[in-house]
This record gives C-alpha cells, sequence and structure tokens, in this order.
C-alpha cells in the first residue's frame, strides 16, 4: 500500500466516509473508490461490500481483485448518563462503536462521568432527530424516566436502528408500551424495543447490566439467536 | 471488522512515521473454520513488532516470514494456509479451516 493512499484512508475514516479499498491480488495495485475511478464492475462490488458490512473477492479480466470495506463505526447512543451508562461506555467502545450520551440533566452529563464521549444536552427528541439513528446505530433508554426515555423511543421506532433496548420491568415496559401507542405507534413497531434490556444473565450490578446490554447488542448485530430471544407479549 | 482494520492501519501508519519499514497482511477469503474474517489485518515492522492477526496466531509466523521477504523486494504475496498446503507451508490451520492472505509493503 501506497503512504499517500493509506493516508487517504485514513482521513476518509476520521471523516466518517464510508470507503471501499480495492487490491488487484496479482500486483498490488490499489484504488480507493468512490475519490478513485474504478471500472463498473469493481464499483459494484464496492457498493455491495459497503453495503453489507462484508469484504468481496471478484474476478475482473483475469485478475482476482479484492474489495474491502471500511464503514465509519457503528453508533451507540445511550439515552441517560446514568451509573449503568458509565459502565456501557467502556465496554462498548473497543467493540468498534462510536458512543454518544444523551441526557438534558447536566448534573450527570459531565464530561468528569463519561470522559471523552460526545455528550448532548438537548431535549431528548431534538437530540434524537439530530443524531438521526441509522441502520448501523443501536439506541438504548436508560433513565427510567417516561419524560425523557419516551421521546428517545418515539424518535428511534421511526428510524432504521438496528438496535432498540430500553430499561424497566415488564411493569413498567407494559405502560410504556401503552404509552407509545397512544402515541401513534402499532405492535410491530413495539416489538422492536428490547424490555427487559438486555440478554438474560441475571445481571444485578451496573457492570453486569451493562455487559448485558452489550451482548445483547451485539447478538443482534450478528444475527445470533439470543439476540432474538422471547419476550412475553406485552398488552397496550 | 472495519473498526478493527481501523486500528491496525493506524497503528502502521505510526510505525512507517517513525522511520519503519512496515509491511500488512490482510486475510482475502476463508473456507470453512478459520477464526478470523476477511480483511483482518496483521501488520509487522521489519524490527519485529506485530499488530493486529490473520488467524488465532496458527499461521502469523508464516506470515512473518513472507512478509520479510515482501519488505525486502517490495513485491506483494498472496500466501495460502490450510490442510492441503501443509507440506509447503509446514503450518496448517489446526481447525480444519482455508485462509488467503495478501502481504504487501507500506512504501
Amino acid at each position: 500500500m501506497k503512504a499517500d493512499l493509506l493516508a487517504r484512508l485514513q482521513a476518509a475514516q476520521a471523516d466518517k466516509q464510508p470507503v471501499a479499498l480495492i487490491t488487484r491480488l496479482s500486483d498490488g495495485l490499489q484504488l480507493l473508490w468512490p475519490q478513485d475511478e474504478a471500472p463498473a464492475p469493481l464499483v459494484e462490488a464496492a457498493r455491495t461490500a459497503l453495503a453489507d458490512d462484508a469484504a468481496q473477492n471478484l474476478d475482473y479480466e483475469g485478475a482476482a481483485w479484492f474489495v474491502h470495506p471500511h464503514n465509519p463505526p457503528l453508533r451507540l447512543i445511550i439515552v441517560g448518563a446514568v451509573h449503568i451508562a458509565q459502565a456501557l461506555v467502556p465496554m462498548a467502545q473497543p467493540l468498534g462503536f462510536a458512543v454518544t450520551v444523551v441526557d438534558p440533566r447536566r448534573a450527570w452529563a459531565t464530561a468528569d462521568r463519561f470522559p471523552g464521549i460526545t455528550l448532548i444536552h438537548e431535549w431528548t427528541d431534538d437530540a434524537m432527530a439530530q443524531l438521526a439513528p441509522d441502520s448501523r446505530t443501536a439506541v438504548v433508554t436508560l433513565t427510567h424516566d417516561p419524560k425523557l426515555d419516551d421521546p428517545a423511543l418515539d424518535v428511534s421506532l421511526k428510524s432504521a436502528a438496528f438496535y432498540i433496548g430500553a430499561l424497566g420491568s415488564r411493569r413498567t415496559h407494559a405502560k410504556r408500551v401503552a404509552r407509545l401507542t397512544e402515541m401513534g405507534h402499532g405492535a410491530e413497531a413495539l416489538a422492536r424495543i428490547k424490555s427487559p434490556v438486555g440478554l438474560d444473565i441475571e445481571a444485578v450490578t451496573a457492570a453486569e447490566i451493562g455487559l448485558s446490554i452489550i451482548a445483547e447488542i451485539v447478538a443482534v448485530r450478528r444475527g445470533a439467536a439470543l439476540g432474538t430471544r422471547a419476550r412475553p407479549p406485552v398488552a397496550a | 471488522m472495519s473498526e478493527t482494520s481501523e486500528d491496525i492501519l493506524a497503528t502502521a501508519s505510526a510505525w512507517a512515521a517513525q522511520g519503519e519499514t512496515v509491511a500488512l497482511a490482510t486475510v482475502v477469503q476463508t473456507w470453512g473454520s478459520s477464526p478470523r474474517p476477511p480483511g483482518s489485518r496483521l501488520a509487522m515492522t521489519a524490527s519485529g513488532k506485530l499488530a493486529g492477526s490473520v488467524s488465532g496466531g496458527c499461521i502469523e509466523g508464516a506470515v512473518a516470514d513472507a512478509a520479510r521477504q515482501t519488505m525486502a523486494s517490495g513485491t506483494p504475496q498472496v500466501l495460502d494456509f490450510g490442510i492441503t498446503d501443509e507440506r509447503a507451508w509446514e503450518v496448517g490451520l489446526a481447525c480444519g479451516g482455508k485462509v488467503k492472505v495478501f502481504v504487501e509493503k507500506l512504501a
């Protein structure tokens, strides 16, 4: 790899731009798509690689090519700068998540409690609208306060977020489902919410709950059976 | 995949900035139960530093040997590892998988 191509690849990553590194294996010739032009079959492979977040191999004009996607990091949006959030953040980062914490309560969402983490102090509906969750985003609400959690869930349910989790007991969640139903969400949409949140590992401490949540997010992301564990349907 | 790749590239870039000779190895294809998916990277220096991985540890030594040649010649290589290549490489994947690795110099 040439130093200038590595620099361009790193610049794209710093700008959170999805790029595909295209390599001809016979001689190491490399292109960075979409910055560099590429023949149509390679462009098609690059699009597929980025969409599926999976590398592609193809033969083009008698040579073997490797197409290596470099997508921006997955995002984890945590609503509620609470103790469990403090436990969750350092577990999520090494798993490849860029973490944002949303909490209008400035006493909780401080740089002291969340060093180096993007903190948003706006009301949760405005904050979530700005953050615009997409299919590479997980959202988890932890405030336990309907005034803060509900607007965030409302925005998340209208988004393509691949994971939506909400802290709370079954009873709390039944009430939440009733409120969100009144806001116009149907049963199918509400079934997207993982609550009680996290894998069932009998978690007790903040760190254990954080572990159960991040493990569930990974399970859902990877399509594991654990990520689809049945929760009893909640009547609205 | 992209997240770990990013760290390895940052490490490789930092090594190059310090004047080290650097090679990158990338898993390009796997068959069966290989431990690291395509796109996984191993960065190496001529001075012997290593970052990342292309397997569970069973082929890194052979990849490092090939990388030393590539660092000297500048010519990239494609390496095939697997049960069928045991005699050629004197290493194989204990898991029974096969893996193809691209080795290039950072120039």
